[in-house]
């Protein structure tokens, strides 16, 4: 099958590559542009591990064509950090909430939560869940990704975080 | 796991998408949001030899109001309708609806036209089409018609569309102001396919029911529009006695698959328990 030619911008780098058009995105990110980050778990788009924010919308990279990514930008866990190296809020906040154990969901889950907390920088509890709810983890049970999330909101807003009692 | 190869088409216009789709035949799929599709390519289920990407289509896109009815573009995404201000005030049974189905990353990208194009029973929308007495615009070979969700559904996965057409838009008549709704949902975790659902659109004068519509989510091999149920709530004050009539009535017309969501006869009782939810729902919302 005749290869395509896509040019996309991942973690604000301009990259292009020559795909087949079954090619899924997941693969091209992580095959071709060794940007490992996000994660293969169920390759039917269940459980979120594969998670990339496209053109301001997060995705499961599993399930788009990397064809039909040709001109987006896309941020990736790699893309996530503050320009000088430090922690972004997030990562901080599933560093010091323990919001993961394996680790294996956490790239998919903080590039969610990423975009949750944009679009609604102070969630409560319910619609954290509700937002993280395309996200699969089977270490936490959930608690203290919520906690992580929560802690980035406050920290974000510039708030002292208060863990809600037990 | 990794999908068939295909060749990859981006049409511009619905009449090249509609040309593509003619002269393929067979051998050519459209592709929305591609949440259906895509996994079902990744299984080897389905195995396309070619892909008509809707993707850059302006006109397949967004919501407008035209007379009484709102019209829905086909690849306006699940996301989209749950934040359209319009919607929320006209058509609130839509955001409730699409807030129930799969998981935020799917509706970001999980688009209307898809999902009632699609025939899969378990999808939501086509039932709530059927409850609201909407009709799909189709641009085919021979021009433009439209069909009435009521008349659309065949079996599993086989609707009125023929090979080449293009399922456009949506027209959905605008509910009386006041009107109740509810769409209720059995669902056995977030992203799965309704064990059964039910969808209730009321208005209701002087404390009894004025008109009712009723649609029911994968109980059978297509949607269902519970028209007798319906038909015995009118006029009633939605007594226990006459709600459980129409109920047993809506039973009636269920014919549900067994399998992993439960036994023929649980998923038609569920049926039953998400009817007479969505139906008190739908006359505590009701004005009027």
């Amino acid at each position: 099958m005749a290869k395509s030619h896509v040019a996309m911008k991942v973690n604000g780098k301009s990259v292009e590559a020559l795909v087949e058009p079954r090619t899924l995105l997941i693969y091209l990110l992580r095959d071709q542009l060794s940007i490992t980050g996000p994660h293969i778990g169920c390759e039917t788009s269940h459980c979120g591990a594969c998670t990339v924010d496209l053109d301001g919308k997060s995705v499961k990279s599993c399930t788009v064509f990397a064809v039909q990514a040709d001109g987006a930008e896309i941020r990736t866990i790699e893309g996530i950090a503050n320009p000088d190296g430090t922690l972004h809020a997030l990562q901080e906040g599933f560093r010091e909430m323990h919001g993961l154990q394996c680790g294996f969901c956490t790239p998919g889950m903080i590039t969610r939560a990423y975009r949750l907390l944009q679009e609604n920088p102070n969630p409560t509890d319910a619609e954290i869940r509700y937002g993280i709810s395309g996200n699969l983890c089977r270490c936490t049970g959930y608690q203290n990704i919520v906690k992580a999330i929560q802690f980035a909101a406050a920290k974000l807003a510039g708030v002292p975080f208060q863990e809600a009692a037990e | 796991m990794i999908p068939g190869s295909f060749s990859y088409h981006r049409p511009k216009s619905v009449q090249e998408a509609v040309g593509l789709l003619a002269k393929l035949g067979d051998d050519g799929r459209a592709i929305a949001g591609g949440h259906s599709l895509i996994p079902m390519m990744i299984l080897r289920l389905a195995t396309p030899a070619n892909l008509v990407d809707l993707a850059d289509i302006a006109d397949l896109k967004g919501i407008r109001t035209d007379g009484n009815d709102i019209v829905i573009g086909a690849m306006t995404t699940q996301h989209d309708l749950i934040g359209s201000d319009l919607l929320g005030a006209k058509l609130p049974i839509l955001r409730e609806t699409s807030a129930q189905i799969a998981d935020p990353q799917v509706r970001y990208l999980g688009t209307l036209g898809g999902n009632v194009a699609n025939g899969d029973p378990g999808n939501d929308m086509p039932a709530v089409m059927m409850c609201l007495g909407a009709s799909y615009h189709v641009t085919g070979k021979s021009g433009e018609r439209r069909i009435a969700a009521r008349e659309f559904y065949q079996g599993a996965y086989f609707t009125a569309l023929e090979a080449g057409d293009v399922l456009t838009a949506i027209r959905i008549p605008v509910p009386a102001a006041g009107h109740g709704y509810a769409y209720e949902k059995l669902k056995r975790k977030i992203g799965d396919y309704a064990t059964a659902a039910a969808a209730v659109v009321l208005t209701m004068k002087a404390g009894k029911v004025e008109s009712c519509s009723i649609g029911l989510t994968n109980v059978a091999e297509t949607p269902l529009w519970a028209e007798d149920a319906a038909k015995i709530l009118v006029g009633s004050t939605l007594d226990k006695a006459t709600v459980k009539r129409a109920v047993a009535a809506a039973e009636a017309i269920t014919a549900p698959a067994t399998d992993a969501r439960g036994p023929a006869i649980y998923r038609t009782k569920m049926a039953g328990v998400m009817l007479t939810r969505a139906l008190s729902s739908a006359l505590a919302r009701a004005r009027g």
